[in-house]
Formats: structure tokens, sequence, C-alpha cells
């Protein structure tokens, strides 16, 4: 597994992919919580950091089904997947090699942001009037949510071979998972329906951590959701269709 | 020991791309694996790899069964597969390195390995390249250098030699034959010269049948040989049929025969005393082997 980890983060690093994405998650969340006034922290007024869980999300969607869009789908047309299955690894290990590295990639950008949340610290009046219980949550949240959406980059990337159908599919996924259910409860009016529909969504448990408090409930959707998105992958390698 | 395949079978849809396969490879052996393309050879070879399950059927390889222990088996065999993908972004020096790691090999092995495959593959030039910009050939020479790092002691190589040019043919060939000593090889082709050079035996492979599996010398063996004879002046062919041993006479142009004698008998000499006892001048005498490939076609033709 981590030949396969390693392998992943020095093509990330060795061709721009890496570089670009962080950059770009950067540039895109920076321009949206301190220049554009619609969004900006300054011009609102509070210190608090929901531009970047609120917005964020959205620009990981597009990133890192970027990012997980090449990795199966490529290997597969380049026939080097067929090479690594006749070397002495396991399906596990290329998935989990695959989906580490690309999270990897995703808690790197993260951990950039961290600086926003000193600044705000310092610039709140009194300083330190800043909810840190309720910012820590909203990283545990932003880190398993960018995970989730790396095991259904995976997923969409080990369905076909084409890198452009993956990259569709893996959005598609990502945003029914992140908002569609949340749309779907709109449709009914009985408060106890909603709240089933909306639980199976990813907004409300992301929610739910941003409030501070990491329910072990919270964790265990999550880690649901990865592991069926990536057990789905392995059965999808195992057709070996291509 | 070696490889053993058992009543293999691999459907795909509706179609047999291997059909009751069996055949054994021993332990330190060369074997040419022949068919044309379409035939089954590749994913004969695939299912030997474990990369492809079999639809019915057992492979064995070493005693162990592919489908039980397939990660034991991909540790003991090297298989260079058609299209010898590579990760092109990659330096040669780096790929070994990496590909090392992915069999575990301990780190004093590693590095005297690389070096090693490095040397024997004719690397050393191009060791610090990135792989994306080499050359066909010496891709080839990578995807072997990557075969051969665990020692492994079954080689599995399908049409290494395809796409090269004459020159790459010859070394890559050379090359082959000098890394498979003391292994187990089955060798996949579709160049028949190139099987006779390397190999003992050749299995030949159509439509997913197996049609022929011998040692390359039995083979030839039943080659037709047949003599042409060319004579200045008017013969008359009953006079040739009467030569002890000629089976036929099949007349070719003016004074022109095509002979064909008794398996394994000689007839030139009988031939030259007939022209000397007739008076005649012999301006050609030509003995005419077929080729392996016309038995390749012939036998690959039968099953339309």
């Amino acid at each position: 597994m981590f030949q396969i980890f390693f392998r992943e983060v020095n093509s990330f690093l060795n061709s721009l992919i890496g570089y670009l994405v962080i950059g770009m998650f950067l540039i895109c969340i920076g321009l949206l919580t301190w220049v554009f006034p619609s969004s900006s922290v300054l011009e609102y007024g509070y210190a608090n950091m929901d531009t970047l869980f609120s917005l964020g999300p959205y620009i990981l969607i597009f990133l890192l089904s970027a990012v997980t869009m090449r990795s199966f789908a490529e290997e597969k047309r380049l026939r080097t997947l067929e090479w690594l299955m006749t070397k002495p690894l396991t399906d596990w290990d290329l998935i989990f090699g695959k989906f580490l590295a690309s999270n990897l990639l995703a808690i790197f950008s993260l951990a950039f942001t961290i600086v926003y949340y000193f600044s705000l610290y310092y610039l709140g009046d009194p300083v330190g009037n800043i909810d840190s219980p309720g910012v820590l949550g909203s990283y545990v949240g932003m880190v398993l949510l960018s995970a989730v959406f790396c095991a259904i980059g995976i997923l969409a990337s080990s369905l076909s071979n084409n890198q452009i159908v993956s990259f569709l599919f893996s959005i598609f996924f990502c945003t029914t998972f992140y908002i569609g259910f949340d749309f779907l409860a709109q449709l009914f009016e009985n408060g106890s329906i909603v709240i089933l529909i909306r639980q199976w969504g990813i907004l409300y448990h992301y929610e739910s951590l941003s409030r501070g408090l990491i329910d072990s409930r919270d964790i265990v959707y999550f880690l649901t959701l990865i592991g069926v998105f990536l057990l789905f992958s392995k059965v999808a390698l195992n057709k070996r269709t291509w | 020991m070696g490889i053993k395949v058992n009543n293999l079978t691999k459907i795909f849809g509706h179609q047999f791309a291997v059909d009751n396969v069996s055949f054994n490879v021993q332990s330190n052996e060369i074997v040419g694996f022949l068919g044309p393309n379409g035939a089954g050879k590749s994913t004969t070879m695939k299912i030997i790899t474990g990369f492809l399950p079999p639809s019915k059927g057992k492979v064995f390889v070493e005693n162990y069964s592919v489908s039980d222990s397939p990660l034991q088996i991909k540790k003991i065999i090297g298989y260079l597969s058609e299209n010898n993908p590579l990760y092109e972004d990659m330096y040669v020096n780096e790929y070994l390195r990496w590909v090392s790691n992915i069999y575990k090999l301990p780190s004093m092995v590693k590095k005297n390995r690389i070096v090693e495959m490095i040397g024997l593959c004719g690397l050393q030039n191009e060791q610090h390249k990135k792989i994306g910009r080499l050359s066909k050939g010496y891709r080839q020479r990578v995807g072997l250098a990557q075969v051969l790092l665990h020692d492994p002691k079954v080689l599995i190589l399908d049409e290494p030699t395809s796409g090269l040019d004459p020159n790459q043919l010859a070394e890559i060939r050379g090359l082959i034959k000098d890394i498979s000593q003391n292994k187990t090889v089955l060798f996949s082709s579709h160049i028949l010269q190139e099987v006779e050079a390397l190999c003992d035996r050749v299995i030949i492979i159509d439509k997913g049948k197996i049609v022929a599996n011998d040692l390359i010398r039995e083979l030839k063996s039943k080659i037709n040989k047949y003599l042409i004879v060319e004579f200045a002046s008017e013969v008359i062919e009953d006079d040739l049929k009467k030569i002890d041993g000629v089976v036929e006479v099949i007349a070719k142009g003016k004074y022109k025969f095509q002979l064909r004698s008794e398996q394994g008998v000689e007839i030139q000499h009988k031939l030259a005393q007939f022209a000397t006892d007739k008076n005649l001048t012999l301006i050609e005498m030509k003995l005419v082997e077929n080729s392996l490939e016309s038995i390749f076609s012939q036998l690959t033709k039968e099953q339309k």
C-alpha cells in the first residue's frame, strides 16, 4: 500500500497537479474570505470562518474530483493497472494507496487555511473572540468531508476509463451526497421525514460537527460512507472489464 | 514444478477465448507459445499470471494454484505484458527502485539487483532519463529489467519483441536468451525464427485450442522435403519415377521436375547416377524444405 501511496504523492509533486490544486484552492478561498465584499469576513464584521467552511466544500468538490479522476481511469487507459495487478499487491493496496494520497493533498490544502484562524483570532475585538471549538469541529468535518469526496472520486474513476466521464460522475455524486438530500427533503412537509432524509446527506452531519461537538454518530456516518464507496471501487476493479 | 495448465477455459460473453487447453512447462525449460493474433495466447498468459480469473480449469505455477494463492504466484512470476506499460513520468532508476519496493526486496539486495539489471539490460546511459523519453527498444529493456528485478523463477513474456526494428530485435532476443538460463520461460511470439532460435519446444494455439505441442526438432521432421531438378535436355518423366525412393514426380517446367522421396530417404546421389547413366546434363539440383512457417499456417488453417 505504501508503495502505491508514495508513487501517487510523487506524481502529484512531480507534475503540476499537486501545486495547482493547493494553489487554486487557496486563491479561491482567499478571495472569497478576504476580498469579495459579499462573502468577506472584513465586511461581515463577525470574527468567524463561516465563509471557508460553507464555500470550501464546493471548491473541494471540483478540485478533488479533478485529482481523483485520473487515479484508476488513467491507469486503465495506459494499461499500467493490468501491470500493477500482476505484482504482489492486493486490490485494497491500490485503492487505499490512491485514496490516502489524494486525501493527503486535501489535508495539505486545508492546513494552509489555519492561518485564517490565527488572523481572525487577533482581529477579534477583544482579541481571541472566536468560537475555537466550533472551528476545530468544522476542520474535523472538512477533513472527513474531503475524505468522502476522495472516496467518491476513486469510485468514479474505477467505473470508467475515460477521465472526463469519471470527473462528471464524481461531481454528480459528491453534490448529491453533499446537498442533494437537503434539496430532496424540501419536497416534504412532515418534520420527521425531512430529518430522516436530511440525515442521509453529508451536510446534516457536517453542520452538526461545525457546532463544535464531535459526535461519534457523525464520525461513524462519514467512515461508513468512505468504506462503502471504497468497497464499491473494489467491486468495480474486480470486474476486469477493461 | 514449472507451469501446469489443466483444462483451462476462458469465456468472454459467448466467445471461447481459451477452450479446454492443457499443457505443462517443465522447470528450466523455454517454451514458445505461438499462434495468430486473437488465438488466445495473451488470455492464457494473463490467467497464468493471476490477472484474469479462469472460467474453468486449474493453473499451477511451481505447485501453487493460481486461484488459491495469487499473491504467492505473483511473487515468483515475472510477467512482461504485450504492450509493456510503463510509468512515463518516472526516471528509469527511480522506477526500478520503486518496483523493487513493491517486491519488498531487502535494501542490500535491492541496490545490487538494480545495478545488476541496469548492466544486464544495457541501461547504463539511460538510467537517469525519463521513461517517456526512451525509444521503443530501451523501453523494452526497462520492461525486462523490471521483470527480472526480483529474480523470478518463472518468466511469462508476451510478445517481447513486437514492434522492434531488426537491430533491436536481435539485441532483445540475445538478452532473453541470456536471462532465461535456470528459469522456466513461456514466451509468446508470432515470429517463428525467433521461437526456433530461443526455444526447444513450441506450443501452437489457434482459436483457443492447442493445435501442436512438440519439440521443434520433431515438428521439423514432419516437414516435407523435396528436390527440384532441372536437366539440359528432354527427360522421360516415367524414368524419373523408376528411381529407387522416389514417390512423386511433378513437372515444373520444360525440363524441370519436383521430386518427393520417401520420408528420410536421400535421393540426390541416385539422381546424379541417373543423369550419368542416361547421359544427361544436370543444370540444377536443389533441396527445398518447407519452413516452420508453412507448418504453422498449415496447422492454423486446418481449423477453419
